[in-house]
């Protein structure tokens, strides 16, 4: 048998459909209503979710890609995504070898992760401080 | 013993017996009967035996018109309930594979939406006929412990198995569902749920002896 | 390495940002099956968490649960959950031998008596004093019983030290027991599997680190956040069964159209794992996305639960035969005692007399 005689059927658009997005379609507007009137912001884990075979890239297609990209490296990189819906992130952590660690869908007007952390930034203050000084000798 | 240990037993062992109980039980209550044999009629015959009888059977499975609406109830109730139950019993696909891995024989399973149905129409029809039976004066003087315990036994099994996949734990649920079934096949030949044999062999022996007789039954 | 910093001290060291630190906490909180949410918190509680001393002793097992652990989808978190853990004592993965081994154990115990914490993976047996298993000449109950006494907590990695798993399968040779069999007095986490989620292990110990407490336990002592559905409640394959679609067999349209393995004998409904959602092979697939039903690893004797290919509605006994004879023996019977109550009846008849006048 060779690879040519194998037949091949294309799937219809149903076929695999059980419904996971438009739930999470509705759950991401009404999160998306919640951050626009009371300024709370939500998070989805996609890694928690029984997502069919093929529903992801659903997902991903019926949220589309917006203005805002950024990538953070920090042991592996993260990929942070406005999609067409300003307010809903899609934030993708990576580890260094390149496989999804977190699959996060976050609702907020900046997702957390790209805030400077205060200990981070006490950290770099007194980097900048031995250097002042340094520079002051 | 934990679920997994009990729920192996049920599907063993456990099985095992109530099958035994009920094949040996059930066989023996519909033959002895038969083998006892009659008195010997002197009476000339007026007609054949096994014709009348077997139309009996048929005849008396059928919806008899001419009834007082309390007759009607009784009917229809009893009607739904029998047909609910052994839809239910028959064409759930789970039902099937039961069968098919013992027996090696099956048959198209019905969508579970329309099982449910079935199940859920014959609960209430059993609900409604102990209604009927506790409020009707006849009915409650004339029922005893046995009526009562057979309802029982034979309303567990459609109520846990209706609830199988609503349960938060499915384990716990079947464990349940496959005690009560093995409670039911025990009781049948004990009680008079052993009619869904002999309720044919009397049948046609009432057909019979008409027909012997050159009546109609 | 020193044993008593913190992580957030031994994090400085290694130049790593509490931005990437709050990377791995969102992902441990997600492989905890935590709100995503809760990161922050958690960034918070572990940094100041100090390392524990781990001692890890392998029985009756085929290293398959160390496999699952040390070859997992995310090296690099294991390995900071590793950096988090002070491994004192495992034999398939540390480098001493010999005395050396044994001594390393040794001064664990005794220098964080009480506080250790003590992972097991594998059976063990007690049949014969237990002399089927021995690790340095001492038998494996004998050294379990041991280290035991001084920890804090026992995690029985793998359904081997859960509940006995395939040494404990019929007839058993060895006496294979679970650790929750031997040892009674101290708190047990049971991370069941065959082998068990690596994340799941490495989500019970970050918990510990987290909360410093076991995580909230079910009747078989496995972590609810990830035991406390079963693989048929989050399958994406349920509207299958729910619809009554079943796979027949294993190449037909139904097997191809991805429809419900139920009938093929697929145990998802009475087992508790989280397989349907956190998945294997960095989030790739699972059994049943791979077209065969689930085996039920994760719970108590699945290797003597009847067939794996065995419906849950059907018998995991042939009762046909069974049947039959039941039939047959009925028969008999009804033939016999009919023919005796026949006599009865004939002998009743018999003794009837003809009434005479003097009767009257």
């Amino acid at each position: 048998m060779s690879p040519q005689s194998i037949p091949i059927h294309a799937l219809t658009e149903e076929a695999h459909s059980i419904g996971n997005i438009r739930a999470l379609l509705t759950e991401i507007a009404s999160l998306l209503d919640k951050l626009d009137r009371n300024n709370e912001s939500g998070m989805i884990d996609l890694n928690s979710l029984p997502l069919a075979p093929g529903e992801y890239e659903k997902l991903r297609l019926a949220l589309g890609r917006g203005e805002v990209s950024a990538r953070i490296d920090a042991i592996g990189p993260s990929e942070i995504i406005e999609t067409h819906y300003p307010g809903v992130w899609w934030v993708t952590h990576y580890n260094v070898e390149g496989d999804i660690v977190a699959d996060l869908l976050e609702i907020a007007t900046i997702p957390e992760i790209i805030k400077s952390q205060p200990e981070d930034m006490h950290a770099g203050l007194a980097r900048l401080r031995t250097r002042l000084s340094e520079v002051a000798e | 013993m934990n679920q997994h240990a009990l729920l192996f037993f049920l599907r063993g062992q456990g099985l095992k017996f109530a099958v035994i109980v009920f094949t040996f039980g059930l066989i023996y209550r519909l033959l002895h009967p038969v083998l006892l044999g009659r008195k010997k009629n002197l009476a000339a015959p007026r007609g054949g035996e096994w014709g009348p009888g077997m139309r009996t059977i048929w005849h008396r499975s059928l919806f008899p018109v001419r009834l007082t609406p309390r007759g009607h109830f009784i009917i229809i109730a009893g009607y739904i309930f029998h047909l609910g139950f052994l839809i239910t019993l028959l064409f759930l696909s789970q039902h099937i594979e039961l069968v098919k891995n013992t027996f090696g024989i099956y048959w198209p399973a019905l969508p579970p939406g329309a099982i449910s149905i079935a199940a859920v129409l014959s609960i209430a029809a059993l609900a409604a006929l102990f209604v009927h039976r506790i409020t009707d004066p006849v009915k409650r003087l004339i029922s005893d412990f046995q009526d009562y315990l057979v309802w029982v036994l034979t309303l567990l099994p459609l109520l846990t198995g209706l609830a199988l996949d609503m349960a938060a734990d499915y384990q716990r649920m079947l464990i349940v569902h496959i005690i009560s079934v093995e409670l039911l096949l025990i009781a049948i030949p004990f009680t008079k749920l052993a009619h869904m044999l002999t309720t044919f062999s009397s049948r046609w022996y009432n057909g019979a002896i008409a027909g012997y007789k050159g009546v109609k039954a | 390495m020193k044993d008593h910093e913190t992580l957030s001290e031994r994090l400085a060291e290694q130049g790593i940002s509490r931005r990437a630190f709050l990377k791995f906490c969102t992902a441990l909180a997600s492989l905890m099956a935590l709100p995503p949410e809760s990161a922050a918190a958690m960034a918070q509680a572990l940094a100041k968490s100090l390392r524990p001393s781990v001692i890890w002793l392998s029985f009756q097992e085929c290293t398959g649960c160390t496999e699952s652990l040390t070859r997992s989808y995310t090296p690099t978190l294991e390995s900071l959950i590793f950096d988090m853990i002070s491994l004192d004592y495992h034999h398939t993965l540390q480098a001493a031998s010999g005395f050396a081994a044994e001594k390393s154990r040794e001064d664990a115990m005794k220098n964080f008596y009480g506080k250790y914490l003590l992972v097991v993976d594998g059976s063990i047996p007690i049949n014969g004093g237990g002399v089927y298993s021995t690790i340095a000449g001492r038998t494996n109950l004998d050294l379990l019983q041991e280290t035991a006494k001084g920890a804090a907590a026992i995690i029985a990695v793998g359904t081997c030290s859960s509940f006995g798993g395939i040494p404990n399968a019929r007839p058993n040779p060895t006496g294979a027991v679970a650790v929750s069999d031997i040892v009674r007095d101290k708190p047990i986490v049971n991370i069941s599997g065959c082998p068990p989620i690596p994340s799941v292990i490495t989500g019970v110990l970050a918990h510990y680190l987290t909360f410093g407490t076991l995580p909230d336990l079910d009747d078989l002592n496995r972590p609810r956040s990830y035991y406390g559905t079963t693989i048929h409640d989050r399958c994406y394959r349920r509207p299958f069964y729910d619809q009554g679609k079943f796979a027949k067999t294993f190449d037909d349209e139904g097997a191809k159209n991805g429809w419900c393995l139920f009938e093929l004998g697929c145990k998802g409904p009475t087992t508790h794992n989280a397989c349907a959602t956190t998945k294997w092979n960095g989030g790739t697939s699972f059994p049943i996305e791979s077209g065969h039903g689930c085996l039920g690893c994760s719970e108590p004797h699945f290797w003597d639960a009847g067939s794996f290919y065995t419906p849950l509605s059907a018998p995991v006994v042939n009762i046909e035969a069974t049947t039959l004879g039941a039939a047959i023996a009925g028969a008999g019977v009804a033939v016999a005692m009919s023919s005796l109550d026949r006599n009865k009846i004939h002998r009743a008849q018999q003794a009837h007399e003809i009434m005479s006048v003097k009767d009257l």
